[in-house]
Order: C-alpha cells, then sequence, then structure tokens
C-alpha cells in the first residue's frame, strides 16, 4: 500500500477516516449539463466520485472527459479504466493524459464483455488484463517507466484502484486473486455490491487470515435497491451479482410505494454491518440513476460531513 | 483440427449466382470430419441446390470433386481438369483450401462455401469446441492444459474475471468459464500454485497481431 499523497481519497483513507464514493455514469451524448446535475447531488457528501468507462458496455462520454467535467464541478474524480478496448498503448497514452488533466485515481478494471452492450458486434481488445493495467501503472508511478522501460518525464502519480467481486467463483480462488492484485500494486479496492452480508464477512475472514486486509484499504459496495423487480434483475441478470432470496423477499413484503423506502432501509443496515468490521475502510455507493438519493444516504448513516483536508 | 460450418443455401445461392458453371469443391480432411466438407457433404449440397434451382426453373451446371487435402499443392493438382470445365469453384475446405486454390488457379474464381470457425475438437457427438487461438507461444503446461486465451471470453491470464457464477461464463450460460476449469484441474494436479505467480502481458507478437506468420523448416526444404 503507497502513502504518497497522490488524491484527496488516499488522504481520508490513510487517516483512517471511513471514505464515502459514489458511481457517476457519463451520458449517451454530449451533454456535460448531465454531469453537472450529477455533480450537485453528489458534491460535499462524498469524498471522490467514480466515473464509469463505457460501462455494460455502452457506448457513452469517455470516462477521462468526464472525469474533467467533474472536477470542474469540485468533484475529486476515480477514472475507472477497462482492458476491453484499448490495447497497452492506448492504455498508458490515457492515463498519462488523464494525469496531465488532473485525474489522481483510478479503477482499473477487465471490464464487460461487449456482448452485454450496445454494440455486440464490436471486435474487443483484451490486450492485456486489470491485473497487468496494475502492475504498468504502479512501473509509472514508482519506477517512472512505461510498460517498454522508457523512462518518462514526469510520470503518473495515481492512488491506484481495482475491483474485487466477493461473491463470484469460484469461491475459494477470490481471495488468492486479491492476494494477486495487492502484490501487483493496488492501494485500494471497490467490491460488487453486498447484499450477501455473510458472504462477503466470509470473504473478509479470508483476507484477514491471509494477512492482506492490513495491506489495502477495502471500500464496500453498496447499491440501494428501488423495487422488487430490480431485485429480481439484479439476482438473475447481472454477471457476478448476489442477492439473496431474503432481500428479494423483503422488498416483494412491502407495497410497491413503499419499495424505494425499504430498499435505502436495507442500504443503510448494510452499511452499518460494513462499519463494524475494521477491514472494510470505507463504503462505495453505487446509486445508479438515483443519485438524488446519495446524500439521504450518506445523512442517514451518519457520515456527514465528510472530512475536510487541509 | 479446423472446424468449420456449410453456409446456408440461399447464401450460396447468392455468390455462385453470376456463374453457369460450377465445381463444388470437398476436402477429405478436417472439413470432413466436422461434416461441413467432405464428399458427403459435397452430394447432399449439390442436390439441395440442383432441386433449388429446378424449383425456380434456372439452369445451372453443377458438378462434384473432393481432394484429400485441398491445403496442399500436390492434392489440388488431381482437381485441375474438372477446375478447367467450370466458371467458378465454390470451395467447401477451410479458409486455407480455399485460398490455396485461388492461389494456383489465378483466373478462375473461387467462392467459399464454408464458415472456417476454429481451431478445436469433438467433444461429444455433434458438438465441437473451440481449443486454441493459434498464438505460437503456447503455455498450458502454466494452466494445466485449459487455454485461457481460446476459452476465457476475455483471454484473462491472471485469473476469473467478477462474473463466473457456478462453473459458467459471463457471456453465456451454456459455456464453461475456462478459469472455472483452469483452477479445477490444477487444484486436482496440486498446481495451483501456478497461478499465485504473476502472469506478464502477453508477447502477441508470436500470434496473428504481428503480421501473417509463416513458418521455415530448413530441414524440409528441396
Ligand atoms: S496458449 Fe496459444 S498455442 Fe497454446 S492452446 Fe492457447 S492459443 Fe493455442
Ligand atoms: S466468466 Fe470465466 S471464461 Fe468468462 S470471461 Fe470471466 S473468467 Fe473468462
Amino acid at each position: 500500500m503507497n502513502n504518497g499523497s497522490y488524491s484527496r481519497l488516499q488522504q481520508v483513507l490513510s487517516k483512517g477516516d471511513f471514505a464515502v464514493t459514489a458511481e457517476c455514469g457519463p451520458p449517451r451524448g454530449t451533454d456535460a449539463g448531465i454531469i453537472q446535475k450529477k455533480c450537485s447531488l453528489l458534491k460535499d457528501c462524498v469524498d471522490a466520485v467514480n466515473v464509469t468507462d463505457n460501462q455494460t458496455a455502452i457506448v457513452r462520454m469517455s470516462s477521462i472527459a468526464a472525469c474533467v467535467h467533474l472536477l470542474q464541478n469540485g468533484i475529486e474524480p476515480v477514472m475507472q479504466m477497462v482492458t476491453r478496448d484499448r490495447n497497452r498503448i492506448a492504455l498508458q497514452s490515457d492515463i498519462m493524459g488523464a494525469f496531465s488533466l488532473g485525474i489522481t485515481n483510478i479503477l482499473c478494471l477487465t471490464g464487460d464483455h461487449q456482448s452485454f452492450g450496445s454494440q455486440p458486434d464490436a471486435l474487443n481488445v483484451f490486450d492485456i488484463d486489470s491485473m497487468n493495467l496494475i502492475h504498468a501503472l504502479r512501473d509509472m508511478r514508482d519506477s517512472g517507466t512505461d510498460m517498454s522501460g522508457y523512462k518518462l518525464s514526469e510520470p503518473p502519480k495515481m492512488f491506484i484502484g481495482a475491483a474485487a467481486n466477493p461473491f463470484a467463483d469460484p469461491f475459494e480462488y477470490r481471495v488468492l486473486r486479491l492476494a494477486k492484485k495487492i502484490d501487483a500494486g493496488v492501494d485500494f479496492i471497490q467490491t460488487q455490491c453486498v447484499y450477501n452480508t455473510k458472504r462477503f464477512w466470509e470473504w473478509i475472514k479470508m483476507a484477514r487470515d491471509e494477512g492482506l486486509a492490513e495491506k489495502v484499504h477495502i471500500i464496500a459496495g453498496v447499491t440501494p435497491l428501488k423495487s422488487a423487480a430490480m431485485a429480481k434483475y439484479m439476482a438473475g441478470k447481472v454477471a457476478g451479482m448476489d442477492v439473496p432470496d431474503e432481500i428479494i423477499k423483503r422488498m416483494e413484503g412491502v407495497p410497491k410505494k413503499k419499495a424505494a423506502e425499504e430498499g435505502i432501509k436495507i442500504c443503510l443496515e448494510t452499511i452499518s454491518f460494513l462499519r463494524e468490521i475494521s477491514d472494510v475502510h470505507g463504503v462505495h455507493i453505487m446509486a445508479i440513476e438515483w443519485e438524488e438519493k446519495v446524500q439521504e444516504i450518506v445523512e442517514a448513516a451518519g457520515l456527514l460531513p465528510r472530512p475536510q483536508l487541509t | 483440427m479446423i472446424v468449420g460450418e456449410q453456409k446456408t443455401i440461399a447464401e450460396i445461392k447468392e455468390i455462385i449466382a453470376p456463374y453457369s458453371r460450377v465445381l463444388v469443391l470437398g476436402c477429405g480432411t478436417c472439413v470432413k470430419t466436422c461434416f461441413a466438407g467432405g464428399e458427403d457433404e459435397v452430394a447432399t449440397l449439390t442436390s439441395a441446390l440442383r432441386l433449388a434451382y429446378n424449383k425456380d426453373a434456372k439452369q445451372i451446371s453443377l458438378e462434384e470433386f473432393t481432394v484429400e487435402r485441398q491445403c496442399e499443392d500436390e492434392f489440388i493438382q488431381e482437381a485441375s481438369a474438372a477446375i478447367s470445365r467450370n466458371d467458378a469453384v465454390l470451395s467447401l475446405a477451410c479458409g486455407a483450401g480455399v485460398q490455396a486454390i485461388a492461389k494456383r488457379f489465378y483466373k478462375v474464381p473461387v467462392l467459399p462455401g464454408v464458415n472456417t470457425t476454429f481451431i478445436g475438437m469433438l467433444e461429444k457427438h455433434g458438438l465441437f469446441t473451440e481449443e486454441c487461438l493459434g498464438c505460437g507461444d503456447c503455455k498450458l503446461a502454466v494452466f494445466g492444459g485449459i487455454c485461457p486465451i481460446a476459452r476465457c471470453s476475455k483471454k484473462l491470464l491472471n485469473g476469473p474475471c467478477g462474473g463466473s457464477q457456478n462453473g459458467t461464463c459471463e457471456v453465456d450460460p451454456e459455456t464453461e468459464c475456462a478459469w472455472q476449469i483452469i483452477i479445477e484441474r490444477l487444484t486436482s494436479l496440486k498446481q495451483l500454485d501456478n497461478l499465485k505467480k504473476y502472469i506478464a502481458p502477453k508477447d502477441w507478437r508470436s500470434s496473428n497481431a504481428g503480421g501473417p506468420r509463416k513458418l521455415v523448416r530448413e530441414d524440409h526444404i528441396i
């Protein structure tokens, strides 16, 4: 774990504060006003905001450009970067460009397969995987060299993140993969949405037993459910998602009008469960197209105001 | 073997439409084994086409011929008389076979009748699966004999993605997750430690990314 101070998010985490991050999906078009609106909803209630990179392989405004819009609106971005669409040449070039524009957090991902997206007829790249990308970033930052070993002038100094899915199979291998990401140079981990708290706990315990939890900042993901239908959709259709039956039953058990309220209640219960775990250093609230609820959730969770850094 | 699948009658009719004398040329090697372009398939396709043309009241002459291996000049020669009797060749070989004909008979239009799909195996009757991408630098020793380049939808070399669930790939519930199989196999071989090692970015130069490849065997040059 690197203790430099590259970003606000890193400072919050290294001070030992419980970090709060949110998510912003760029628009399917060029309207920066949409991002500004999301920014006004998220500003001051989170420490940083993830900007997705053509998430679920649907073509959107580029992550880098949207990150710059966030910066202009006073929000620190976490730039997501997938290896699906760019080869190593383009990835490194975009990383340098992003840093030159003031982007200091990055989340390295492989990305959803293009067959899920709006243009399944596209060719994918997958020249390198997310593990290789983490490694490349660490080398760029700490050794100042690109993937060919070339010494860069002013290398990018970024706080390096990656994703982990405690709910995917094969379960036993998940911790081994986390260890590999840490060795490759990851500073923070954002997890898949937690609904199955039991399984999440088992994963944390395994990570702790392997001595991994102390080597990385784990930020647990949550997504408030809007309806029973959404719960069922996530359980059945979203790759790598684990929504237990009892959560679906809870969502079904309330009248439709009250479902959103129940979803937020579940989300708050999950956050308090996560805060009890000393190895969880923050929460990542993915309120997809529901950004207006983030402030309410953070406030109700007792996580406001966010720490002021000097 | 190379696995391929015959094109639909409709597409074949469309591509041979400009010609009135067509040689349907089969290959007795890979495409025979996968029931796409051997002697039997040549016969079945030709009768199906004749039937279709009878219905359309169209006159087209179709001749059948099959060589042992269409990707080798020595065998192709056997078809030269038949080729010269026709205005076009509908080849039921893989892409290499089609191009071998094109190279040898450069004045004759050669049309593909098969979609060449992958290097694979016959997993069970009626099921062929892709196993190798011909990357030119085989690393199966590390992965317990299961290829993550050909069989993982994202070509991941450092472990499964977050979408692997119940042994199936996130891309298609009918497809096994290659990484699930790699992990199971390495576990049973007691070689799971292979996966702890970081695997550096692949050098794709040995693959098709390095441009069309050639293999020179000095010892076989005469
Ligand atoms: S590693 Fe390369 S050569 Fe070996 S099976 Fe996979 S694609 Fe084929
Ligand atoms: S689910 Fe398995 S096979 Fe499919 S992309 Fe992920 S790791 Fe590869």
